[in-house]
């Protein structure tokens, strides 16, 4: 242990610097490499190009995510989603890379199954070619996006070019009320610091509420870090952290166990260690969140009116308001409860684990979808899927008449063909609502998987206390 | 493929100066199933660039004839934030964008920038408001981008200077290969390795 108190992220780093050349930025061992079919063609064309080979297959898992189709086979992909997907699998077979393909029971979003199969584990360096790596950092990792020229670069040698970030210290104390989640959590510390608020740091996430948070929830925090401009968010490792991994098919077995929980409990930042900057957060006095324009940063308590761009000094910032609600067709000043919505989406990187849907699910127990809302619920993996399944989540919602679909990213990026028509507004549990993110001319507002229910049972956004409390205000 | 150069430049400007600007609109998600660069300049800013029947959109900036030739993007705040895609880069480059100036650029898409040559120049709120109000007075304002010196200059703008991570700099400048860079210290990973298994 070294003598000076030292961050959670400092640790990590330290440990993996392989070298550092005066004036060039550190040489950082990679410990996993997740890899989809969006943002790794390209990578492996240059080592193509070059007659390399994928240096550590083993460090190394392949999914499909993104562009593959909720129907089920590859038919329901268009031409170019057909070639990018044979493409990966090609990729995979031809270096040895683990693939979860098309039909293995295992697929899903690579953020969903890398902490599902325990690949994910405390202290260790996570990358993959998608800004949502971040959720890695709930376990006490440093999980950060990178770009596909990184992917080849790791690829090639299991490192990475890397300057160390700043910390930034997200303090959440207090007990969460009925009907406020982990979603509402990071829509609060988005809507405080901005969407550039975190630029050019990693976020710690500390205090009480998220000490009391369970493992889903702490993912779905770290997982939106990005939307805030931190590229990693993390939380110190606990118990509930090592009762999550551990006897998940790839996480370290009998003594090496051991050896490992005793190394990940010197992981959590030391007292005394200090963070660059600290933001804070009162949990107790959160309600459910929603987000009313174009960037996650833009959101407000569901009982709140919406902001005026009068109320804005700098003129730039007034000017993205009011460019964000015209695009939203939201009225300043006037609430956004009572909004009709066209679709719900319950699903994403951010709120697909079967947490996630056993509490959508139990909500929407005894209701049904109303008759102009259509509801979509598309589980993170097969996995959770199968999950959700075996305990009826799914019969509740298609009783309710929802649709169910197989795993995917589906209309949180919209490239599978779910997605939003021109004009149609998203009550969606995902992550970004910039313009067009859910198909083109589609409208978003970010919201819980318990808000997404609440929604999706009246037809309009709704506070999800309401139907928590039988129907009550 | 060889490695990204750039030491100066000096050319006419476009500005779109809305703040944070994400990569979505950049290159949308749809044009991602590319399984290599072609083609996607063609589709930069593809939803505010054309209209719903696909003729080009006359409002927006690029469609408007001082765009024509020009090789710096005068951005707003946070420009390039939300989604890791390197199409957006590759997207800016493939128009003719060789520089974006902004007080302020995501982390992913700085790193990504400079990886393609396209420079990232960061400059204080003060001087991009000087910037935007010379641009407004002169359409073919010329502003030169000099990375050996890592300065932003305009006429009657003495150059302001802007930090660019040198090892970056250094890469663009005499063209060195990172992925080559990084090769150099496989020694030394399989010593990290041996250390860590």
């Amino acid at each position: 242990m070294s003598q000076n108190p030292q961050t959670l992220f400092q640790k990590i780093w330290d440990n993996h610097v392989v070298a550092e050349e005066p004036g060039a930025p550190a040489v950082l061992y990679i410990d996993l490499h997740l890899v989809h079919e969006v943002t790794s063609p390209q990578a492996f064309s240059v080592l193509k190009e070059r007659g390399l080979k994928v240096l550590r297959p083993d460090r190394t898992v392949a999914t499909m995510d993104h562009s593959i189709p909720t129907k089920g086979g590859y038919e329901a992909a268009d031409e170019m989603g057909r070639i990018q997907l044979r493409l990966l699998e090609a990729n995979a077979l031809a270096h040895g890379v683990r693939i979860y393909g098309l039909n293995s029971v295992q697929r899903g979003i690579v953020h969903v199954i890398g902490p599902e199969q325990g690949f994910t584990q405390p202290g260790m360096t996570i990358v993959c070619g998608d800004s949502h790596t971040s959720t890695h950092g709930a376990f006490g990792s440093l999980g950060f996006g990178i770009g596909t020229s990184e992917v080849g670069h790791v690829l090639a040698t299991q490192c990475l070019l890397q300057r160390k970030a700043r910390t930034c210290e997200v303090r959440v104390d207090g007990a969460l009320r009925p009907g406020v989640t982990a979603k509402d959590i990071i829509l609060a510390v988005l809507a405080k610091i901005g969407v550039g608020g975190g630029t050019g740091h990693v976020f710690e996430y500390t205090g009480s509420a998220i000490r009391a948070l369970d493992m889903e929830g702490r993912m779905t925090v770290c997982n939106m870090s990005i939307e805030g401009g931190a590229r990693a968010g993390m939380v110190a490792p606990d118990d509930k952290t090592f009762n999550y991994v551990a006897g998940r098919e790839f996480a370290p077995k009998g003594a090496a166990w051991d050896q490992a929980v005793a190394r990940w409990r010197q992981l959590p930042t030391d007292q005394g260690a200090t963070y660059d900057k600290t933001v804070t957060l009162d949990a107790h006095s959160l309600e459910p969140m929603v987000t009313f324009g174009t960037n996650p940063g833009q959101g407000v308590a569901i009982t709140q009116p919406l902001p005026l761009p009068s109320s804005l000094a700098d003129a730039a910032e007034r000017a993205g308001l009011e460019k964000s609600l015209a695009y939203m067709k939201f009225e300043a000043g006037k609430p956004i409860l009572g909004q009709p919505v066209d679709v719900v989406f319950l699903g994403s990187c951010t709120n697909s684990r079967l947490v996630d849907l056993r509490a959508a699910a139990h909500l929407l127990r005894g209701h049904k979808v109303a008759s102009s809302v259509k509801m979509m619920v598309v589980p993170g993996s097969q996995s959770v899927k199968q999950a959700a399944e075996a305990e009826g989540l799914d019969k509740i919602f298609k009783e309710a008449g929802a649709d169910w679909r197989e795993a995917g990213c589906s209309m949180c990026i919209a490239m599978n063909g779910d997605q939003l028509s021109p004009g149609q507004l998203a009550v969606s549990t995902s992550n970004r609502n910039f313009e067009g993110r859910q198909g083109k001319g589609g409208r978003t507002v970010l919201a819980s998987p318990l808000t997404a229910v609440a929604t999706a049972v009246a037809g309009c956004i709704a506070d999800p206390r309401v139907l928590l409390n039988g129907g009550q205000s | 493929m060889s490695a990204p150069k750039f030491t100066t430049l000096t050319a006419r400007c476009v500005v779109l100066s809305n703040n944070d600007v994400d990569t979505d609109q950049i290159i949308p998600a749809r044009f991602l199933k590319v399984t290599d660069k072609l083609g996607l300049g063609e589709k930069l800013f593809c939803d505010w660039r054309y209209l719903d029947d696909g003729s080009p959109n006359p409002a927006f900036i690029l469609n408007q004839p001082e765009a024509k030739g020009a090789q710096i993007l005068v951005a707003g705040n946070n420009f390039g934030c939300g989604s890791s895609r390197e199409h957006a880069p590759w997207a800016l480059v493939g128009w003719g964008f060789q520089a974006v100036i902004s007080p302020m650029f995501a982390d992913i898409f700085k790193g990504n920038s400079l990886k393609n040559g396209l420079i990232p120049v960061v400059i204080q709120p003060a001087a991009h408001a000087a910037l935007l109000a010379a641009r407004a007075k002169n359409h073919d304002l010329p502003v030169t981008v000099d990375l050996r010196a890592a300065s932003v200059a305009w006429p009657g703008q003495d150059p302001i200077s802007f930090p660019i991570d040198p090892f970056s700099r250094a890469c663009l400048l005499d063209g060195v290969d990172e992925l080559g860079y990084l090769q150099k210290f496989a020694g030394q990973a399989r010593a990290y390795e041996a250390r860590h298994a």
